[in-house]
């Protein structure tokens, strides 16, 4: 009795390894995952392979085949390059998610606090997308930093630090437009001090501000304009600017030192 | 002479070592001149041919031409054994060692590279998901706030920036804004920042080398960080200088983790 379930396990996963095999041979697995990949048949782990995995992936428009040795110390970066770029896609993909229980109306602030009270997981990813905001401004400000201390902005890396700090930039403006969605008397008042800061400028501030608000103080027409800003227009900056920085990460040589 | 890294140097003596039967040490010695280089002793090789007896010269090309399955008539005709081999003792001598020098001048140092895959990629793949990890770890105990809805007749006080812009907040605090403008220093603020690289002419990269401007960076850093928790934690009504443990925190961002009023 015993002996026999033990043989009808093994058929199970003979059969079941057989399928995986036939799975594997098939021309649809083969189109998806191209040679050097570790998911194809027969993948051994060999410097050839290694190379394919990048070159033969969408991954090559990211990252070259090899980098320099000191380069992947996690001591040299810290990842937060890296890490910016992370959060950024982690505020876009609960960003969307945030996006199908919002209205930049009058209702703005029901939908927020209906989205914390009666939809799943509402609260856990409004949360999310608040502290990982938090979060980027601080990590994009350490990567500047880290930079300055390597000195990684020297030729011929000028431009990328120029690219870098309209990064920087972008990313505020990114917050600061965010800021006021919730539509509660945070939300209002901390981006109406902000819009004073700027109205006393001579000559353009009042402009500036007028533009920015949509009229003479924060109103519904400036959460609207704050929305479309924040959901549309600064993401698709940014996300042209980031792919130049990474280009020019890789035109400059990799990254710089070691020092 | 471009120095090459140690590492590179000791897998070439490695590789010298063997194809002349000699210690590595000895190899290493030799290629930074410090010894006479072995030379190879052994007599030049001499191969031992059988003398091959062709039997049969191949039949002629018209005659195949001629057959009506070109394919299989010269199959048939060439005899299995012919081997062209067109002398009976091979020799092979060492005529000259050229040293290997490369054509072109490398203008680069020889970097040491390492697959990304996966010495770059793992790593990655970990601190994306250890930031995720995070992030809903902190989601999941603090709240983030949300206070009244807004009211453009109800002023807070004190109305503070976003925490970002509380530096300058606290900066802007100190003259009378419509004296100092706000946005033209700004605008010549983020102007310097993007001059930097073109400012700090000084190629080098060692922090030994660059003292001064560390020196700078760290100041800033220390100078907008004092501001900012200043901003944060000391201001209250009426941007007067409060003490966070008498007077409480007025920071809204925080709302629901400082307990203090
Ligand atoms: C959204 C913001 C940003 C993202 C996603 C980003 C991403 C990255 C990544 C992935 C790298 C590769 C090396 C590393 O991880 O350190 C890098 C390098 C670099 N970044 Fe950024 N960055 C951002 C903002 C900035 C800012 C604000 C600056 C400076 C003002 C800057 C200047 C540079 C420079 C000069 C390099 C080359 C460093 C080297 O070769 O060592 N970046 N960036």
């Amino acid at each position: 009795m015993k002996n026999e379930k033990i043989k009808f396990r093994d058929r199970v996963k003979d059969i079941s390894a057989g399928l995986g095999d036939s799975l594997k041979e098939s021309s649809l697995w083969g189109s998806i995952f191209r040679p050097g990949s570790p998911f194809r048949k027969g993948y051994s782990d060999s410097p050839r392979n290694r190379s394919y995995v990048v070159m033969n992936n969408v991954l090559y428009h990211l990252h070259p085949v090899k980098v320099k040795r000191h380069g992947v110390r996690l001591s040299y970066t810290l990842c937060l390059g890296g890490l910016s770029f992370f959060t950024f896609i982690v505020l876009t993909i609960t960003g969307i998610w945030l996006m199908f229980y919002f209205r930049p109306t009058e209702m703005a602030y029901v939908d927020i606090q209906s989205l914390q009270t009666s939809i799943a997981f509402g609260s856990l990813v409004r949360n999310m997308h608040r502290w990982a905001a938090h979060i980027m401004v601080i990590v994009v400000f350490l990567h500047m930093s880290r930079v300055f201390y390597h000195g990684a902005y020297k030729a011929p890396r000028e431009f990328n630090w120029v690219i870098g700090v309209i990064l920087l930039l972008l990313t505020l403006l990114l917050s600061f437009t965010g800021y006021l969605l919730p539509w509660d008397q945070l939300a209002i008042w901390a981006v109406t001090v902000g819009g004073n800061m700027a109205s006393y400028t001579p000559v353009i501030g009042a402009q500036v501000k007028f533009a920015l608000f949509a009229g003479l103080e924060a109103t519904e027409a400036t959460l609207l304009r704050f929305y479309v800003l924040h959901v549309l227009f600064l993401p698709f900056i940014i996300v042209i600017f980031m792919a130049i920085h990474f280009w020019r990460v890789r035109k400059d040589g990799g990254i710089s030192g070691p020092l | 002479m471009v120095d090459i890294p140690e590492h590179l140097l000791i897998k070439t003596a490695e590789a010298r070592a063997k194809a002349l039967g000699i210690s590595v040490e000895q190899a290493l010695a030799e290629m930074k001149g410090e010894a006479e280089p072995t030379t190879i002793s052994k007599e030049p090789e001499v191969i031992d041919v059988k003398p091959i007896e062709v039997k049969e010269a191949p039949a002629p090309a018209a005659e195949v031409k001629e057959a009506p399955a070109p394919a299989a008539a010269v199959k048939t005709d060439i005899p299995a054994e012919v081997e062209f081999a067109p002398e009976t003792r091979v020799t092979q001598r060492l005529l000259t060692v050229v040293k290997a020098k490369p054509i072109q001048k490398p203008t680069s140092e020889p970097v040491d590279k390492v697959n990304t895959w996966p010495h770059l990629m793992l790593p990655e793949f970990i601190s994306l998901m250890a930031m995720t990890a995070f992030l809903i770890f902190i989601s999941a105990i603090l709240q983030a706030p949300l206070l009244e809805e807004a009211n453009p007749n109800i002023t807070p006080n004190p109305a503070k920036a976003p925490w970002y812009f509380l530096g300058l907040q606290e900066l802007l605090s100190y003259w009378d804004p419509q004296i100092a403008g706000v946005m033209i220093p700004l605008i010549i603020g983020v102007v310097a920042f993007m001059a930097i690289p073109y400012i700090d002419r000084n190629k080098d990269n060692k922090p030994s080398k660059r003292k001064y401007a560390i020196m700078l960076w760290t100041f800033f850093l220390a100078g907008a960080g004092t501001l900012s928790l200043i901003g944060i934690l000391f201001r209250g009504p009426g941007w007067n200088w409060t003490y966070p443990w008498i007077d409480g925190v007025w920071f809204d961002d925080l709302l629901d983790w400082v307990h203090f009023e």
